[in-house]
């Protein structure tokens, strides 16, 4: 790994007037994903800024049922809290069924957000990547694109997917993220906080420079609502998804009162399917019902070469999802 | 373990030549160590190059296999994805911190027992998420459980059933913390 400054953030407006002082300073929290970059030399931060002790490391739910979340906050103890397992048994499925027990132990809330795609290609330092050099082109549309590649929302310019667990549940969930920056605080709905690659690959979130994510914070749970994410992989843990779906759902007399749905591992950001959810709502809960919302999810999906099977398989991971949910 | 070495790397230079060094302060298997870090350099590195730790092993490098697991404040992680900037004060607990009075740790001997390696170049990092799988509730006891949570940890002879049957031995046993 190459040398770097290192500076220990004591508040977070000390890490974020350091950020701005430093031309390509990157912050450091749990570092499961900037530090394998750093290795294999695709991040080259000229400074790092470690906040990982910043004291955004509690979990609370508000006056108003939301929770709130500290960006610090281990993927392991938001997978564990009762007021997560208890109301949001998706978003803890969906943490327990990414990386591993050391990663997770590690990982951070806002580190989770902020992760970069796991394409071959980005990695690989020398092929073609819109990500990591604007304008050399996409080698993965012509290429290995089996598993880490997407089906929806890609562009002629990057077909990766975003590899999250967590934030497809969130996506599902509904949240805020909180952001501090030079000019202050600001809030930014989670569903317009990644960025579909579109003609600029290397944009993949909403915060501006030098923005500091400090919290997420879930929308409260549907009243009477069961959920559950469901992870389709090439083997049974420790595996990126091939295609999953978070699902969370309301029925009364058989008929959805409420639904939401969204899909991880076949997606270029955590992709929430609005038209699928339109199409369930009021609707009995059959297997017919969520077959045909199951279709709407993934209407306009472009298959590659290699990944053309996960259209179907998504369909499948919603369907099961929704069956087992409502069984 | 005792450690007489001079843990400062470039020992001898002067001031200007160690720039881009600062002190770190790490409580390792119980002994406070003092030690000179430049930024880059990876938590696993320095405890097996500057302090002799060697039981702790680089496998992969990149958070993959798990070989290189240990304990910071009790808590299993990749040290091979950690800087050891970053841990000043920290707890760090590696293999060589299990034995109490030159004996091995209950699960070391369950490991022994079962026969639960070949080769034995992961077990180090084996034993460490076994110590804290056994000691953390939120785990279930069943053995899908258990296998789920140690899927962090790869070993490529294929020891995985007597892993199992150790850290549930381990458990039965109430010995595991």
């Amino acid at each position: 790994m190459r040398n770097f400054d290192y500076i220990r953030a004591a508040d977070p407006d000390q890490a974020i007037a350091t950020h701005a002082q430093t031309r390509g300073a990157a912050f450091l929290a749990g570092g499961t994903t900037l530090l394998d970059l750093m290795k294999i030399d695709i991040m080259r931060p000229p400074s790092v800024i470690d906040i990982h002790r910043l004291a955004f490391d509690q979990i609370e739910t508000l006056p108003d049922a939301r929770v709130r979340i500290g960006a610090m906050v281990s993927n392991t103890t938001l997978a564990y809290h009762p007021a997560i397992r208890d109301d949001y048994a998706v978003l803890s499925e969906a943490l327990l069924s990414g990386a591993t027990t050391q990663l997770r132990n590690k990982a951070t809330t806002g580190g989770n957000v902020m992760q970069r795609v796991r394409c071959g290609y980005f990695r690989d330092g020398v092929s073609p990547c819109e990500k990591r050099e604007p304008g050399s082109g996409c080698a993965a549309i012509e290429g290995q694109n089996r598993n880490l590649h997407a089906v929806l929302g890609t562009s002629e310019r990057c077909i990766a997917a975003h590899p999250s667990d967590m934030c497809v549940a969130m996506a599902a969930i509904g949240a805020t993220v909180s952001v501090q920056g030079p000019n202050g605080s600001r809030e930014i709905d989670f569903l317009d906080f990644h960025l579909a690659p579109g003609d600029t690959p290397w944009k993949e979130h909403a915060l501006d420079d030098n923005e500091l994510i400090t919290h997420i914070t879930l929308d409260a749970p549907l009243r009477a609502s069961k959920s559950a994410y469901l992870k389709l992989r090439d083997r049974a843990s420790y595996q990126f998804a091939l295609a999953s779906s978070a699902v969370i759902v309301v029925t009364a007399d058989g008929v959805i009162q409420d639904v939401r749905i969204a899909l991880g591992g076949v997606a270029t950001k955590p992709w929430r399917a609005k038209q699928a959810e339109l199409a369930l709502k009021g609707r009995p809960a059959t297997r017919d019902a969520f077959s045909h919302a199951a279709q709407v999810a993934l209407q306009g999906a472009v298959p590659y070469a290699h990944n053309g099977f996960k259209i179907a398989l998504a369909q499948q991971a919603i369907v099961r999802n929704l069956l087992s949910l409502t069984s | 373990m005792t450690n007489q070495r001079d843990n400062t790397p470039h020992a001898g230079s002067c001031v200007e030549a160690a720039a881009g060094t600062s002190t770190v302060q790490l409580i390792v298997n119980g002994v406070e160590q003092r030690l000179r870090v430049t930024p880059n350099a990876v938590l696993l590195d320095v405890l097996r190059d500057q302090l002799g730790l060697t039981g702790t092993k680089k496998g992969c490098d990149h958070g993959q296999c798990g070989a290189c697991t240990l304990h910071v404040n009790g808590v299993a992680i990749n040290s091979c994805l950690s800087l050891a900037i970053m841990h000043d004060g920290d707890e760090i607990t590696t293999v060589e911190g299990l034995e109490r009075n030159g004996e091995l740790h209950p699960v070391q001997e369950a490991f022994w027992e079962h026969d639960a390696y070949q080769c034995g170049y992961c077990t180090a990092g084996q034993v460490m998420s076994a110590v804290a799988i056994l000691k953390d509730v939120r785990i279930e006891s069943d053995d899908a459980s258990v296998r789920e949570a140690m899927s962090g940890n790869i070993c490529r002879c294929g020891a995985y059933k007597n892993i199992v049957a150790a850290i549930q031995s381990a458990r039965k046993a109430g010995r595991a913390v």
